[in-house]
């Protein structure tokens, strides 16, 4: 997510950018108009004008600068340094910590526990979809559903973290329940290494599906009605419809749900950063980087490991782009 | 005129950035050192968040302003304290009193204010050896703990274990009955929280009775083999999953619930250090049970008969170096740990040495275990141990690596002690190598 924010933010420069020179013009010919000042008027006068829309970007562009550019410069500096995080000199070394990331396996090898969160998001995504489709016709308690399937998104990732982690204790809620069923040996949910990362997944697809939902959702209801209507004329069912119409119409969206899910698998954190920690065969990269800063002290490494992520993200998006290019939806 | 009005607003922003990035300094007051008189506003950062809210500390602040009525105490708890004084220390804004969180010896200098001579204080205080570089003391201990073994007197009764194991064999073998005669877990790892499972890495020195393992481990390029402590400390953890003496399914453990179960007889033992026995106690208290049933007992080794276990200090209290009220600080710290009781009513070893041990430890002494303290590094290699630890990624402190090892005891990760111990060995040799050299 916050690699998609970075995508995005100098669009929003260039935007804010362009946006005081027009309004510096309104601004003149309003002062022009009411005749309150004289025309020209003094130069402290007309250099405060000429100042104002500026100081207006100032505090945005300020911001994004202080808080989003600044800190990642640092970042870059700190990862062709050794650092430990701690002491107030900090030694350049060139690019060390670069060939320590791509030469050490132990550091590479937990992308493999990607994989299960990139699985996931397929699930995850066929959900959504599912739901929204169904609750996009007119549906009984079609308001009631969509607050349900979105409400687990709105929760905080720690509490989710510790309700999973009570859902999934030995003779917890989720045993319980399959007792009920009649499955009396359920499996370590969390202590088994083949299937923690399945439960831990899993718990991820519940927290995101509500976010693909809504996006889903408000892909599906800017589809002009008049085409369904068409379509029901022309004798297209349900299934028919959803293959011609929506799909197609709400393609722009799916695409923009797999950037996020591809880059949200890459760094994938607080889900199993708060139920196991890593543990037991669950630890993922941007786990690994804060083990590599706090635990063994080596601010430098986990840097240039942050930078290693956000080049990587930053390929498989492009590569993405260019696979599946945007195309332009035309559903007439 | 615009490209004018860019370059002015950038001039504008750099300055800001630069005047941010500057206010730290300030003027040097030469009056201002800790022999300086004794007033001025002090703030105490504290890891004690508990102390802080239930207005102990407060009280402790009234007392000490009989004595010095010109100094203002005001304190501050922080629940993550390791991790964020870490980040402040960047700044100079951090507490006037702190507890000094892990740092480099070397890097004493860079934060804190010089206390004196080391040798100065070696009469009076214990517990200096890990706060003192190049002669000179940085910090003081807030009081100091034994280590071994926190366990359940009433559990270990029923179980029918009448003596106290001193060797792993005597170990096992107590667990098993603990398992086979009761419904406690014998050994509770928190596997999930995980610190708890690196608390028995500071029984290092108390198997071989040597103040200089430490040292010794960072210059071993095999540690992990029989006959040294980190052998045994780690062993006696493997074996006991492996034979099944632990939690079910230690990937859901709970540090708070432990203390109630240990306290209420669900659990048998845990390895922590002697700072637990009063929060234990105390959860005892609030669910029926009786303080009494919370034993300690020595780490289970012995060298002839005679077992050894290790006292140390709490966090260090340090100045900062940034303290505009130096001598309030240090006033603060000496009577805290001297006249304020605070050890006694800890359950804590008082870093004042003529002062008695705790009553919680009686069971040691009543056992005939011998304390002693470790040695400190000697110059200039103060830190080779963490290096060796950081470079190797074998967080000697942390759990990570005893994680993996609790995995592969139980089965959920390929290998057997014997594999695991010889690849923590290569790792270890191998940053042994390039820094001990």
């Amino acid at each position: 997510m916050t690699d998609t924010a970075l995508d995005t933010a100098p669009a929003d420069t260039r935007a804010a950018v362009t946006v005081p020179a027009g309004s510096g013009r309104r601004f003149r010919g309003d002062s022009r108009g009411t005749g309150a000042r004289p025309v020209g008027g003094s130069a402290r006068g007309r250099l405060r004008r000429q100042l104002t829309p500026w100081l207006f970007v100032a505090g945005a562009v300020g911001l994004l600068l202080v808080f989003t550019y600044w800190p990642a410069a640092n970042l870059l500096y700190y990862s062709i340094t050794d650092w430990d995080g701690l002491d107030l000199t900090k030694n350049v070394i060139g690019f060390d910590n670069y060939v320590e990331v791509f030469t050490n396996p132990r550091i590479f090898s937990v992308f493999g526990v990607s994989l299960y969160y990139f699985a996931a998001s397929f699930v995850q995504m066929a959900l959504a979809l599912y739901f929204a489709t169904i609750l996009s016709f007119s549906t009984r308690f079609a308001n009631f559903f969509k607050g349900v399937l979105f409400f687990p998104y709105l929760i905080n990732g720690v509490a989710i973290g510790f309700v999973f982690l009570y859902l999934f204790q030995p003779g917890g809620t989720l045993d319980t329940a399959l007792g009920w069923f009649g499955l009396s040996d359920p499996p370590h949910w969390l202590g088994d290494p083949d299937i923690v990362n399945t439960s831990l997944a899993a718990t991820s697809v519940w927290r995101y599906t509500g976010l693909n939902f809504v996006l889903f959702l408000g892909a599906i209801q800017s589809i002009p009605h008049e085409i369904y209507e068409a379509a029901e004329l022309d004798g297209a069912n349900r299934w028919q419809q959803f293959w011609a119409i929506i799909l197609p119409g709400i393609r722009r969206v799916v695409g923009l749900s797999f950037i996020l899910a591809i880059s949200g698998s890459l760094s994938v954190f607080e889900i199993p950063f708060i139920m196991t920690g890593g543990a037991n065969g669950s630890s993922t990269f941007v786990i690994e980087t804060i083990s590599t800063a706090f635990n063994f002290r080596n601010v430098g490494l986990a840097s240039a490991m942050a930078v290693v992520l956000l080049v990587i993200v930053l390929i498989v998006t492009w590569i993405q782009r260019k696979v599946f290019p945007d195309e332009k939806v035309d559903l007439t | 005129m615009a490209t004018k009005a860019v370059a002015r607003l950038a001039l504008l922003a750099v300055a800001g950035l630069a005047l941010s990035g500057c206010s730290a300094g300030g003027a040097e007051d030469a009056s201002n050192t800790i022999d300086g008189e004794v007033k001025g506003d002090i703030t105490v950062v504290t890891w004690r968040t508990d102390l802080v809210e239930d207005g102990t500390f407060d009280e402790y602040a009234k007392e000490f302003q009989k004595l010095y009525p010109d100094v203002n105490v005001t304190f501050e708890g922080i629940t993550d304290y390791e991790g964020e004084m870490k980040t402040r220390l960047s700044s100079t804004n951090y507490g006037d009193v702190i507890g000094i969180p892990t740092m480099q010896p070397s890097q004493f200098e860079q934060f804190l204010e010089p206390l004196g001579e080391t040798a100065d204080f070696e009469d009076t205080y214990r517990f200096l050896t890990t706060h003192t570089y190049e002669g000179t003391q940085y910090g003081l201990a807030i009081g100091g703990n034994a280590q071994g073994v926190l366990y359940n007197t009433r559990v270990f009764e029923e179980a029918g274990v009448t003596e106290l194991p001193t060797s792993e064999e005597e170990w096992l073998a107590a667990l098993q009955k603990v398992k086979d005669n009761t419904d406690a877990i014998p050994l509770y790892t928190n596997y999930k929280d995980g610190w708890p499972l690196s608390q028995s890495f500071s029984n290092l020195g108390s198997i071989t009775n040597n103040p200089d393992a430490g040292i010794e481990m960072a210059e071993d390029p095999a540690p992990w083999t029989e006959g040294t402590d980190i052998y045994a400390i780690d062993s006696l953890l493997y074996e006991s999953v492996a034979a099944g003496l632990t939690e079910e399914d230690p990937l859901t453990t709970n540090w708070e619930q432990s203390k109630v179960d240990i306290a209420t007889g669900k659990i048998g033992a845990m390895t922590l250090g002697s700072w637990a026995i009063s929060q234990m106690q105390a959860a005892a208290e609030d669910n029926g049970a009786s303080p009494d049933d919370i034993g300690y007992m020595a780490f289970p080794s012995n060298i002839d008969g005679t077992q050894y276990a290790l006292i140390g200090g709490d966090y260090n209290l340090g100045i900062s170096k940034h303290s505009k009220a130096k001598a309030a600080a240090w006033a603060w710290i000496q009577w805290l740990i001297e006249d304020s009781g605070f050890t006694e009513t800890q359950g804590m070893i008082s870093t004042v040495a003529e002062k008695p041990l705790p009553d919680n430890l009686s069971g040691f002494t009543e056992n005939g275990v011998e304390l002693f303290e470790v040695n400190p590094a000697p110059a200039g290699k103060e830190s080779l141990l963490s290096d060796v630890s950081n470079d190797s990624q074998i967080d000697l402190w942390g759990q990570l690596y005893r994680q993996k090892m609790v995995d592969i005891a139980r089965g959920a990760a390929d290998g057997d002690k014997e594999s695991y111990f010889a690849e923590l060995n290569e790792r270890w040799g191998a940053s042994v190598g390039k820094l001990a050299g």
